[in-house]
């Protein structure tokens, strides 16, 4: 018999119950606590978890290109990437500073100073680079190194369109010309989103888009940058020989109103933030104004026409060439005698035009004045742009009214004076101007009737012959038309003695008008300053140049067409 | 319904559900990866469209109108030809066109 040595123990039973319930206990503890988690710390929760793998990163947006007419780039963003370090992380060895040093092409001591900066947290090693290069820079894997991207705009025109462009500053944010006035067009808005990173970096889900990306929109303008140069260089050139203060030109297509090219001197190269000034960014063309002289006559002859009061062979007595209205004297640059009404346009009558302006009412003359869209701005959406200055008819004096005639004690800028002159080119409508580039052709709006419109295309044409005050203004091969002006500069509320503006507003060919271009020259100082010394040459010049550019046949070719017949093509689908 | 055909049952879906959750698993995956690619191809989207702006740079800064007529001028001694050495040549189709200058005969 096996006995055993061990005497029984005898538990009592709630010891059992006991552990039993402390064990329970514990579960209900740890399943409360997971409901707790679970349930209602749940947000809480996921959101510490998310942050340890998910990462917001940024999307791009570029802000849009700008183009000409026929698609060739003026103004697009490019990144640039810049390559900064955290002086407090970094830890670099010799080698890789070397080769850090030859990859951003700096002295390897400069880039030790400025990793030693320890109590500086942030320091540009190197900015503006390629972004090639910087990423090469960063794959050596320099803990406390980075590389941030940035855009930058280039301007491939450089200083030949800078004042329709404009330029941005380094927020991306228009300041000048087109890059301002089309700022919520051109601009792009950086997005971001929430992603999910792994262990290598790299992106493995979207969560979501905190802001969407919105892309900068493309722009085309209707400059034409062959044209753009030619006459931005021809413009330099006037400037320069004529020791001018300033100048500007103005091409217009003269069927829809489209600007084709638009400079002023000075300039500035927009790539070059260093050149800029607030003397060089003035757009002069669209923010200066000054009396446009003699270049307003034909508006005073045409509402005449068009009230039939006068015709092309009306004659005018100018003699003695001087003129007594109210006390002052109108004077014209040499004694005229019995002239027509075209030859007051071809030779520039003051004491003439001022005669056939005080056969009209003040109101009439106003009119006539403000339909060609003088003292109002021309939309032409140009930041800054100003409206000129056209007194109400009823605060008009005779003599006001005489030598307003001939453009003083009005304003215009040189945009104004250009459009008005559509409606010589346009059978007789004022054509709004635009810079973009339009696809259908546009309504204008009538200011004189077709007759009176061909009828003084006719005498601005004789203005550029011989016997007229533009013969410089001529283009072998086409029919010209156009008007010079030569104004005293208003200083200080005088008019200066010295000191004139030479202008000459035209187009071509004279048949079938294409293009407008005026030219307006400042203060030109070499001797010379009529208009049709001054400002018609430089009108030839780039006139004949666009005409070319534009493949626009002549319309007086000189015994040199040769003419073959050929059989008219056969519809295939008729 | 006997017990042993609830337990088959119970199998069979217990079954089912790990293939699924392992079909989970691997459909995760793969939506992964192939999103890495595409994340990929984007950023190789966003190189090209970098390239390319460069790209436009370089052709505007080549085919410059000064550039190009300074070449012309300078290194292949080009000028522009005066009026009277340039013949024009009109195309006349039967019946002549609005264009009444170039009627001759």
């Amino acid at each position: 018999m096996i006995n055993n040595p061990v005497k029984p123990i005898t538990l009592s039973p709630w010891r059992s119950r006991l552990i039993l319930s402390v064990l329970l206990l514990g579960f209900i503890v740890l399943m409360a606590r997971a409901a707790f988690l679970q349930g209602m710390h749940h947000n809480f929760l996921q959101e510490k978890g998310e942050s340890r793998y998910s990462r917001v990163v940024e999307m791009n947006a570029d802000r849009g290109m700008i183009t000409d007419r026929n698609g060739h780039v003026l103004a697009i963003s490019s990144p640039i990437a810049s390559v900064y370090a955290d002086p407090q992380l970094v830890e670099i060895t010799s080698e890789q500073l070397k080769k850090l040093s030859i990859l951003l092409e700096m002295p390897s001591e400069e880039i030790s100073e400025r990793l030693n900066r320890k109590n500086s947290r942030f320091v540009y090693l190197k900015r503006q680079l390629v972004p090639d290069l910087a990423e090469k820079a960063i794959h050596l894997k320099i803990p406390g190194i980075y590389i941030s991207y940035e855009s930058k705009r280039y301007y491939p025109e450089k200083e030949f369109a800078a004042h329709i462009l404009g330029f941005t500053d380094i927020n991306d944010e228009g300041q000048e010309g087109v890059e301002r006035g089309w700022q919520d067009v051109l601009d792009g808005e950086l997005g971001s989103r929430k992603v999910i990173k792994d262990n290598k970096g790299r992106i493995i889900e979207d969560i979501e888009r905190i802001r969407m990306p919105k892309e900068g929109r493309d722009l085309i303008l209707s400059i034409d940058r062959r044209i753009q140069y030619r006459a931005h260089n021809e413009l330099a050139h006037a400037v320069q020989i004529n020791k001018a203060k300033a100048g500007s030109i103005i091409v217009l297509d003269a069927q829809t109103g489209e600007i084709l090219a638009l400079s002023n001197l000075p300039t500035y190269n927009p790539n070059n933030r260093s050149t800029i000034s607030n003397e060089k960014i003035r757009n002069r063309a669209l923010i200066d104004t000054f009396e446009p002289g003699s270049t307003l006559k034909p508006f005073t002859v045409a509402i005449a026409m068009e009230l039939g009061r006068i015709n092309a062979n009306t004659l005018m007595q100018t003699a003695p060439g001087t003129m007594q209205v109210g006390g002052r004297t109108i004077r014209d640059v040499s004694n005229k005698g019995t002239i027509n009404v075209a030859q007051v346009i071809q030779q520039s009558s003051n004491v003439g035009t001022a005669k056939i302006a005080l056969s009209l009412k003040p109101q009439t003359m106003w009119e006539m004045f403000n339909r060609s869209g003088f003292g109002m701005s021309t939309n032409s959406g140009f930041p800054g742009e100003v409206n000129g200055r056209l007194r109400p008819y009823n605060t008009w004096k005779p003599i006001e009214q005489a030598t307003m005639s001939y453009g003083h004690g009005i304003s215009t800028s040189l945009m104004q004076l250009a459009r008005a002159y559509t409606i010589f080119t346009a059978d007789g409508e004022l054509k709004p101007i635009s810079l973009l580039k339009q696809d259908m052709s546009v309504m204008g709006h009538r200011v004189i009737s077709p007759k009176t419109a061909k009828a003084m295309s006719a005498m601005l044409e004789m203005a550029t012959k011989p016997g007229g005050t533009a013969p410089l203004a001529q283009i072998n091969g086409y029919r010209v038309a156009g008007k010079t002006g030569t104004a005293h500069k208003l200083i200080d509320g005088q008019y200066a003695k010295k000191h004139y503006i030479s202008t000459f507003v035209g187009y071509a060919p004279a048949s079938n008008p294409r293009l407008i271009v005026a030219v307006m020259i400042d203060e030109p100082s070499a001797g010379q300053y009529f208009g049709g010394a001054v400002a018609a040459p430089v009108f030839s010049k780039v006139m004949a140049n666009a005409l070319h550019i534009l493949n626009i046949p002549p319309d007086a070719p000189a015994n040199n067409v040769v003419n073959f017949t050929a059989i008219p093509e056969i519809d295939e689908e008729g | 319904m006997g017990v042993m055909t609830l337990f088959k049952l119970n199998l069979f879906f217990l079954l089912l559900l790990i293939v699924s959750a392992l079909g989970v698993v691997a459909a995760q995956h793969n939506a992964r990866k192939l999103f890495i690619a595409l994340e990929n191809e984007r950023q190789i989207e966003r190189k090209l469209d970098i390239e390319w702006g460069r790209l436009q740079i370089e052709q505007s800064t080549l085919i410059r109108h000064g550039r190009i007529e300074g070449i012309a001028r300078e290194r292949l001694n080009m000028t522009v030809p005066s009026t009277s050495a340039i013949q024009i040549v009109t195309i006349d189709t039967v019946p002549s066109g609005l264009d009444s200058r170039s009627k001759r005969d």
